[in-house]
């Protein structure tokens, strides 16, 4: 590395890039943060004040925030364990030699369900899970189950959400427990298989070890992204029936955007920018040995 | 699951087992496209119906008569220049991250890594009040730049890494001809580093052309993108599920190709280089 490169060479590299994403990804946090100051309502808007951190007092004692953060965790805390549980069976198929053409095909067909615009994913919701001429019902009809209400019942909802996100998103962790499998040493293995044939102790004594990055890393951007998950659920349900979808970015979106409460959202805003920049100094401390 | 690998048993389980994930992964897809292809008659059949005439009629209605055509122009429009944007910032920032020292690069990581997190909700508060002040509201040109947010980070991050697998000595060769960091940059490094731009471009383009929270909430008629038109279909009872669903296709197609050429680095751009 060069220790000589001149400041002004570094900046005429780096400069507009940070620049330009300070104008549009700082400044607008920082007048969130203003805005999150005030009684700020756009069809009251006569009545705009500055009122302290009463925003942040009223969304922290505010049980509908607490209850739209708990619905979202209580997706990750149902929908991850399965996507890894599923992710791990394909990964470890995927690992198995032979049937080259079908372990490509496989790996590509695992594209589309990640590749699938997220508010498709909602739009196709719509569709395959209706009530009377959607094709989930027909096809669990086949196995004599009467037609199940998915969109209008709140359980049900919430079943049909973790339902695509377990389907979108378990291709992403297959493949990348696919990827730490593939960093276990060829002759360990073989070793190992020698040893035994006990899948389950191969994974649990030789592979896991190789696939705790991947684990640490679908731990922090799934959260992440369930606590980002917007599109997908506004297409299916808009938060509904009642609140039993509405998650924590629809409930931010509602209040801003539908209740028209700037100052109220821009605080919970906060909270949540607060919890994200948390994940992410976790995920550079436990994932990026080189920076 | 237990059996050795080679038995017949265990070869009939994986064949099995895969062409049940194929199965899983690619029926929605498939039900998307067969329902695009159904009149609105047989759309509502109660059972679906899976045996049909298929009828393009869906298309030509959503693409010339409902204005769906307009909105994927700007979809295109504003992915193709916010891609191009984010390369034309992110790359000379990549080659810095790659090649020089200084102080504060952990916090710029550190930051870029906070973008990739951040929920759109957080950012489209404030924007859209900032937007709406700048009278820019349903502007193409507002969602290019908003866009650069999260498609910046991800250019900069995979050609950083691709800028530190071309090897030193080349810079260093040409350093001692006399090349100013700027030509190495150009005429060496930008070159080599074509394989990852490339990727990295596919990547902005897929963020950008699948972005929904912004667009609903910045457009409005002129500006507005494929995926919030689609939602506007949603309106009323008697929802047109083959339009919604030729809408989908539509959007869905351009992105499904760029993914598979870019499927070896899917996981790689989507942990933000984590997992390799």
């Amino acid at each position: 590395m060069p220790a000589t490169t001149s400041r002004s060479t570094i900046f005429a590299f780096l400069g507009p890039a940070v620049i330009s994403l300070a104008v549009i990804g700082i400044v607008p946090l920082l007048y969130a943060f203003y805005t999150s100051l005030y009684f700020f309502n756009l069809t009251k808007l006569k009545n705009a004040r500055f009122i302290w951190f009463e925003n942040y007092g009223s969304v922290l004692t505010d049980p509908v925030f607490w209850e739209a953060m708990g619905r979202t965790f209580r997706l990750l805390l149902i929908s991850l364990p399965l996507q890894i549980a599923l992710g791990l069976v394909i990964a470890l198929v995927l690992h198995r030699p032979g049937l080259g053409f079908l372990r490509v095909l496989t790996r590509l067909s695992l594209v589309l369900p990640m590749a699938t615009t997220y508010a498709v994913v909602g739009l196709l919701g719509q569709v395959m899970f209706n009530q009377k001429f959607g094709v989930v019902n027909q096809l669990i009809g086949f196995l004599g189950v009467e037609p199940v209400n998915w969109i209008g019942d709140p359980f049900n909802a919430f079943a049909m959400i973790i339902f695509l996100d377990v389907w979108q998103w378990t291709p992403f962790v297959a493949l990348v427990l696919l990827a730490g499998l593939t960093t276990v040493p060829g002759e360990v293995e073989e070793a190992a298989r020698l040893e035994t044939k006990n899948w389950w102790t191969i994974l649990r004594h030789v592979q896991l070890p190789f696939l705790m990055p991947g684990l640490v890393a679908i731990l922090i951007l799934r959260t992440a992204d369930t606590l980002k998950l917007f599109d997908m659920v506004f297409t299916l349900t808009r938060g509904g029936p009642g609140s039993s979808t509405e998650l924590i970015s629809l409930m931010i979106q509602r209040v801003g955007f539908r209740a028209f409460d700037q100052g109220v959202a821009s605080a919970q805003a906060i909270i949540l920018l607060i919890i994200t920049i948390i994940l992410a100094q976790l995920y550079i401390k436990l994932l990026y040995k080189e920076v | 699951m237990a059996a050795e690998p080679g038995t017949s048993r265990s070869l009939a389980a994986q064949i099995a087992l895969m062409l049940i994930i194929i199965l899983f992964c690619v029926f929605p897809f498939y039900w998307m496209v067969t329902t695009s292809l159904k009149t609105q008659v047989m759309a509502l059949e109660a059972p679906p119906v899976w045996l049909f005439e298929p009828t393009f009629a869906n298309y030509v209605t959503v693409l010339f008569e409902d204005g769906v055509l307009r909105t994927l122009i700007n979809s295109l429009i504003v992915a193709v220049s916010t891609t191009t944007l984010a390369i034309m910032l992110g790359l000379p920032a990549a080659f810095a991250l790659a090649r020089f020292e200084f102080r504060g690069k952990k916090d710029l990581w550190f930051w870029f890594i906070t973008n990739r997190m951040i929920s759109p909700i957080v950012l489209a508060l404030p924007l859209f009040l900032i937007v709406r002040n700048l009278g820019m509201l349903d502007s193409r040109i507002t969602l290019i730049l908003i866009y650069l947010t999260f498609n910046l980070p991800i250019v900069i991050w995979i050609c950083t890494d691709q800028f530190r697998s071309i090897p030193y000595e080349l810079d260093e060769a040409a350093s001692l001809e006399g090349a100013s960091q700027w030509r190495i940059f150009r005429s060496i490094c930008v070159p080599l580093a074509m394989p990852g731009i490339a990727v990295s471009g596919i990547f902005a383009f897929i963020f950008s052309w699948n972005e929904l929270m912004f667009a609903l909430v910045l457009t409005r008629n002129n500006a507005k993108t494929a995926p919030a038109m689609a939602v506007s279909f949603m309106e009323g009872y008697n929802l047109p599920y083959g339009k919604i669903m030729a809408t989908s296709t539509l959007i869905v197609i351009p992105v499904l190709i760029f993914a598979l050429i870019a499927s070896k680095h899917l996981v790689r751009g989507l942990t933000m280089g984590a997992v390799k």
